[in-house]
């Protein structure tokens, strides 16, 4: 299935969920927050939420800034 | 450094935030750096505590490269992190939440900005993006002009401190109307915190004298020659500028009063 990921898309398992999506990312959960369709997935739930096809993520981080 | 001839101040003036107490009245911004190692060392040097950072997307192809956060522990400092970029009211909230999500605190530095030449801040939107934020518990911290009448609105919408430019983001001109902040200062009951536009160790210290409480600066160490250097010259003007503010400075003259005694002169 399809999901969109910081404004890419790209291909996904089914049946996985946002913790899966990560791991996949190789992106550090501890370091990231996720949205999933402008909802934020706490960090307590990755592994609960599951990726649904048409789903758009954005993964941020804390980056430098003023 | 800690002999209190030296600094007297050392140790015994907090600044004050919504009833959290920090040791330094410096706050710095991490943007701009050649790398997170000279980020780290000028944060060190400056003694600030509080430190901002922003909310971007992960690089998904450089998803390896280590994180600012492996370098900015939360032991150590206070992190702050900013809805810089944002332009209206809901990408501001929406930057915000995501930073509460990210970090260990519902403390944000609020922007919104309102021109892209200027970066100065569209104070409508910042108002009522100060009521929703304020309304779900956040501690919010807005970037603003130095206009009396909206740092007193954000105040009543529940600003935890005013944070009023001293001249443009990134522009280094420092502090360009004294009387406009000291006028704030004057009639707010919330802390003021000049945000942006410290240029160089000087500026920081007049700004410092006007009274505030404290001072956010990023570029006046990002772009310097040597950021550690100038990270430490700024972490001696804010004590230096407190320290005389809080000591009460002499009166000005317009002409001269001689210091040494006009009598005992020798016929």
């Amino acid at each position: 299935m399809k999901v969109e990921v910081n404004g890419t898309s790209r291909e996904f398992v089914a049946g996985g969920s946002v913790l899966a999506l990560l791991v996949e990312l190789e992106i550090d959960p501890r370091m990231v927050v996720v949205e999933r369709n402008r909802g934020i997935v706490r960090r307590d739930d990755l592994d609960r939420v599951q990726v649904e096809d048409g789903d758009r993520f954005e993964i941020v981080q804390f980056v430098g800034g003023g | 450094m800690t002999d209190e001839r030296i600094d007297p101040l050392e140790g015994r003036d907090p600044m004050m935030i919504a009833e959290r107490s920090f040791s330094s009245r410096l706050i710095v911004g991490t943007g701009k750096y050649r790398s997170h190692e000279e980020t780290v060392e000028a944060i060190r040097a400056s003694g600030a505590e509080m430190v901002t950072v922003a909310v971007r997307r992960v690089d998904l192809d450089a998803s390896k490269q280590e994180s600012l956060l492996h370098h900015l522990r939360p032991e150590e400092f206070f992190l702050l992190p900013n809805t810089a970029g944002c332009f209206t009211a809901d990408d501001a909230i929406r930057y915000a939440r995501l930073g509460r999500e990210a970090g260990l605190s519902s403390w944000v530095k609020l922007e919104v900005i309102g021109d892209q030449e200027t970066l100065l801040p569209d104070t409508e939107a910042l108002l009522e993006a100060t009521r929703v934020l304020t309304a779900e518990g956040f501690t919010v911290l807005p970037y603003t002009n130095d206009d009396l009448i909206t740092a007193l609105r954000l105040e009543e919408a529940g600003a935890a401190a005013v944070m009023p430019l001293a001249s443009p983001i990134g522009s280094g001109l420092g502090l360009l109307n004294p009387l406009n902040i000291r006028l704030l200062k004057s009639r707010l009951s919330v802390p003021v915190i000049v945000d942006a536009g410290v240029g160089t160790a000087s500026d920081a210290c007049l700004t410092m004298e006007q009274g505030v409480d404290g001072i956010l600066m990023n570029t006046a160490l990002a772009a310097a020659e040597r950021p550690e250097l100038m990270a430490s010259a700024m972490r001696l003007a804010v004590r230096a500028g407190r320290a005389a503010y809080l000591a009460g400075r002499m009166p000005t003259r317009e002409w001269a009063v001689p210091s040494s005694p006009s009598t005992g002169m020798l016929d």
